[in-house]
């Protein structure tokens, strides 16, 4: 039996077992939204007309132009990847720092956006947005709940992101050991995953 | 594997590695010394809770207020319910005997991720404090109860917000033990060890793990809405502001029905390890038992709308939640029978772990029974929200996954400290246990059925001889429980060595040093047979011999 | 881990996808403008499954992985939408 080999982690790193952790993590930062998911479903169901009107306060302009930065950033990590498994490690860095760079191009959106809500005074606990109708002020609850939970995975992609490069430059993510990149990369495309969801129901169900 | 060449006799308990004493438990990455971390954290926590709960049962004794006022005493059930759900029952067995057993059981050296699961016993620790600090904070303890439901938990001006924190990062940690699990089980097991041979308590901890992953986000994202109702008056719950109660409830159960399998699956994975080997014969209907524990998780996961019966749900949903919660009791009750079948025609000895298995399955059995009193619509109306449904609960995860605890602790004892405490004394806490345990919760059936609702701080003189038998019951228990904690922690310094297999069980566990190495295994062992084979003593011999001439 | 076999996609595919999932995004802004009332919710929601299933399939490999990643995430979605249907039992009955 002398061939069997002993997996003890610490001296052996477990790809396929690192991934399949990453998917775990997913699924409950899916649920975790599927959660909010639930809540939109229930009331638009009750208010749909309320929901019709104020999802028409929403720049379709901005969510539009965000959604197209939030896909070509995927596409950017996804190349990395490819980069870093055909040993072009130079590329890599660079596919990764323009999806920080459009990460951050989304990030300016969204600090825009909102601004614009809350100099018309649409945020939370407001005058203006208590007196809306109840539909519409659930709406505007759902929109900072959801997008802000959204900008915040965002920050913690970009984090998750920037280490990874830092890890390229240092050589430990290389043509033989590429699961860190591969699982941030999984994440910024969990927020894509979520933004692609989030943005009709913000924007365009109108 | 360089260390354990040069310390291959040195146990975990002895090793020492870059930090000595103190520091080297706080920075360790070994399973069984972070199950035991969990287990310190666990048995002092339930304590205070216990003792919170004795109090309760005190001022109960008679009508009126005796030794509290009625905002303390609905702090207090918030408290001891905040403090037994999230803190011990949740995490209790999958944390410590999870952590502990799962890696040998599979012929592992460790859990997939070592730092991780250090981790989540730091998110443990973090949430624990928030939650004994929202006790004492100047605000006042949170009266909601620990279903924090709105919208009281919205308007109530204690610190409901630290205990609504807590309960979200002790819910991370339980997510991250889980996902650990999952991760484990399906890439670490050893050589030989399919699915089908795998021990069944990692089979539990398999369905667990799933629903701690699925459903505890849930709860997460709910807490974060009652927080974000509270400080930043997004209302999704509240009705002034268009929101709605039920909803809240909706997302709270989904949760919170899972959860009761997050304690009690495990609780069942012990069980079934406990019959074999006190029965000396293999466990009856192994793919049976594994199958029902993923069935047990897959429909639990649908049944949440059995909690709202009274709240103003619709006929339909009614109907179906009420069907549901029927079909999730025939995989319990298929487990039930294989463990009475796994003794029949076995040898028994009924050393203690035996004994408080079979105690499990007594108590779980009353819970299960009366489960379904209240999982159908016309005597749920009836017996919501009264003392029933407090008995019932706590027949359930008291009298499942506590009793299921301490049989935990009576059979990895040995392995955990190569010591061996006294039979004597685990018979005697047994007696105060069971007996303090059913006159306690027992009385409660009845006065629930009379009418007596829960958490209510004063009550009609027709209850009282009800809520005497429980106060009494409660001294009893906690005597028992003192009992048992002193029999533990007294022969972990002065027990008599313990052997490396001293119930002769047949999985891998036992096939160690008690306690184990640092690395558990020497060697990774090669599976052949179904965990639970019990071969004769000539088949074995036969075993070896083919073993060492192979290698 | 040198013994494990990896896809490794393209550079060209990754754009293609690209491609497709911008049309689809045209597609669902375009749709939107045309107003096709309670019939647009379910448009925008199978648009953005699609491109949903895209990111997944392509992005996140998973046509590329083992049998049992693919089952996993399945299931998971099953579980979500029959945790829907189980709700809505409640909200469209009531
Ligand atoms: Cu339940």
């Amino acid at each position: 039996m002398a061939e069997i080999k002993n997996i003890a982690p610490s001296e052996h790193h477990d790809y396929q077992g690192s991934k399949m952790g990453m998917w775990l993590f997913i699924f409950t930062e899916l649920f975790l939204f599927g959660g909010l998911f639930l809540v939109y479903a229930v009331f638009r169901t009750q208010y749909s007309a309320d929901f019709h009107k104020a999802a028409e306060e929403t720049n379709t302009f901005i969510g539009t132009l965000n959604t197209v930065v939030l896909l070509i950033s995927s596409m950017t990590v996804a190349m990395s990847i490819t980069a870093i498994q055909s040993n072009q490690k130079g590329r890599a860095i660079r596919l990764l720092l323009v999806t920080l760079v459009l990460a951050s191009v989304f990030m300016v959106n969204k600090y825009f956006e909102w601004g614009h809500k809350f100099e018309l005074k649409l945020y939370p606990g407001s005058e203006v947005l208590t007196n809306l109708p109840k539909g519409e002020l659930l709406f505007f609850g759902l929109y900072f709940m959801m997008t802000g939970l959204h900008a915040i995975h965002v920050l913690v992609g970009m984090i998750l992101l920037t280490v990874t490069i830092f890890r390229i430059k240092s050589g430990h993510i290389h043509t033989g050991n590429f699961s860190m990149i591969e699982n941030s990369g999984l994440y910024w495309h969990l927020v894509d995953l979520i933004w692609i969801f989030l943005f009709p129901m913000m924007y365009l169900i109108t | 594997m360089s260390h354990s060449e040069t310390h291959p006799q040195v146990s975990y308990l002895e090793y020492q590695g870059k930090y000595k004493g103190i520091l080297g438990w706080l920075t360790t990455t070994d399973h069984k010394r972070i199950a035991l971390l969990y287990m310190y954290c666990i048995v002092v926590f339930f304590f205070v809770a216990a003792i919170l709960g004795l109090t309760m049962s005190i001022e109960k004794m008679r009508p009126g207020q005796d030794i509290m006022n009625a905002q303390t005493y609905n702090g207090l059930f918030t408290v001891h319910g905040i403090i037994m759900i999230f803190m011990i029952v949740i995490p209790g067995l999958a944390a410590v005997f999870g952590n502990f057993a799962l890696p040998l059981l599979i012929g592992a050296r460790d859990v997939a991720f070592p730092k991780l699961n250090l981790f989540s016993w730091y998110l443990y620790v973090i949430g624990a404090i928030l939650a004994v600090l929202s006790q004492l904070l100047k605000g006042g303890a949170p009266d909601t109860g620990w279903t924090f439901y709105v919208p009281y938990s919205a308007g109530s001006s204690t610190n409901v917000i630290w205990a609504l924190t807590a309960a979200f990062i002790l819910g991370f940690s339980n997510i991250l033990t889980g996902l650990n699990f999952i991760v484990t089980i399906h890439r670490m097991r050893a050589p030989g060890m399919t699915w089908f041979k795998m021990p069944l308590f990692p089979w539990s901890l398999y369905a667990t793990a799933w629903i701690q992953v699925l459903a505890t986000p849930i709860v997460g994202i709910t807490l974060l809405m009652v927080i974000a109702e509270r400080v930043l008056h997004i209302g999704f719950f509240d009705p002034a502001l268009g929101g709605d109660p039920v909803l809240f409830q909706h997302l709270f159960w989904i949760y919170s029905h899972p959860a009761v399998y997050i304690m009690i699956l495990p609780a069942m994975g012990v069980i079934t390890e406990i019959f074999p080997t006190f029965s000396q014969k293999p466990v009856f209907g192994y793919g049976a038992i594994a199958i029902s524990s993923l069935a047990i998780a897959f429909v639990g996961y649908f049944v949440w709308g059995h909690h709202m019966f009274t709240s103003g749900i619709s006929y339909w949903s009614k109907w179906f939640f009420s069907f549901l919660t029927f079909i999730v009791a025939v995989p319990s009750a298929i487990k039930v029978f294989n463990w009475i079948s796994t003794m029949y025609g076995g040898s028994i000895q009924m050393r203690p772990p035996l004994l408080y298995a079979i105690s499990f399955v007594f108590l779980f059995m009353i819970g299960g029974f009366t489960g379904l009193f209240l999982g159908a619509l016309a005597t749920n109306v009836q017996l919501h929200d009264t003392t029933f449904v407090v008995a019932h609960f706590h027949y359930i995860i008291f009298g499942g996954m506590g009793f299921a605890f301490f049989a935990a602790i009576h059979y990895w004892y040995p392995k955990m400290y190569g010591k061996m405490y006294s039979d004597r004394w685990a018979y005697i806490a047994w007696g105060f246990t069971f007996v303090g345990f059913n006159l306690l919760y027992f009385p409660q059936f009845i006065i629930g059925v009379q009418g007596m609702p829960r958490r209510y701080f004063d009550y009609l003189p027709q209850f009282q001889w009800g809520h005497m038998l429980s106060g009494f019951g409660a001294f009893i228990l906690l005597i028992g429980l003192i009992l048992m904690a002193w029999n533990l922690i007294y022969h972990v310094k002065r027990g008599a060595i313990a052997p490396a297999n001293p119930w002769k069980g047949v999985t891998l566990e036992w096939q160690i040093a008690s306690p184990p190495t640092l690395e558990n295994f020497e060697e990774i062992p090669v599976i052949k047979h179904n965990p639970y084979w019990f071969g004769t003593e000539e088949e074995i011999k036969r075993e070896k011999k083919s073993v060492t001439r192979n290698t | 881990m040198s013994t494990e076999k990896h896809h490794i996609s393209t550079y060209m595919s990754h754009g293609v996808v690209l491609t497709i999932l911008l049309a689809l995004t045209a597609l669902s802004v375009g749709m939107a403008e045309l107003h096709f009332g309670a019939f647009s919710v379910a448009v925008a929601l199978l648009v953005a499954s699609v491109k949903g299933t895209t990111v997944l399939t392509y992005f996140m490999h998973l046509k590329y992985e083992s049998m049992f990643t693919r089952i996993m995430v399945g299931g998971v979605f099953v579980i979500y939408v029959l945790v829907i249907v189980l709700l809505f039992f409640d909200y469209l009955f009531r």
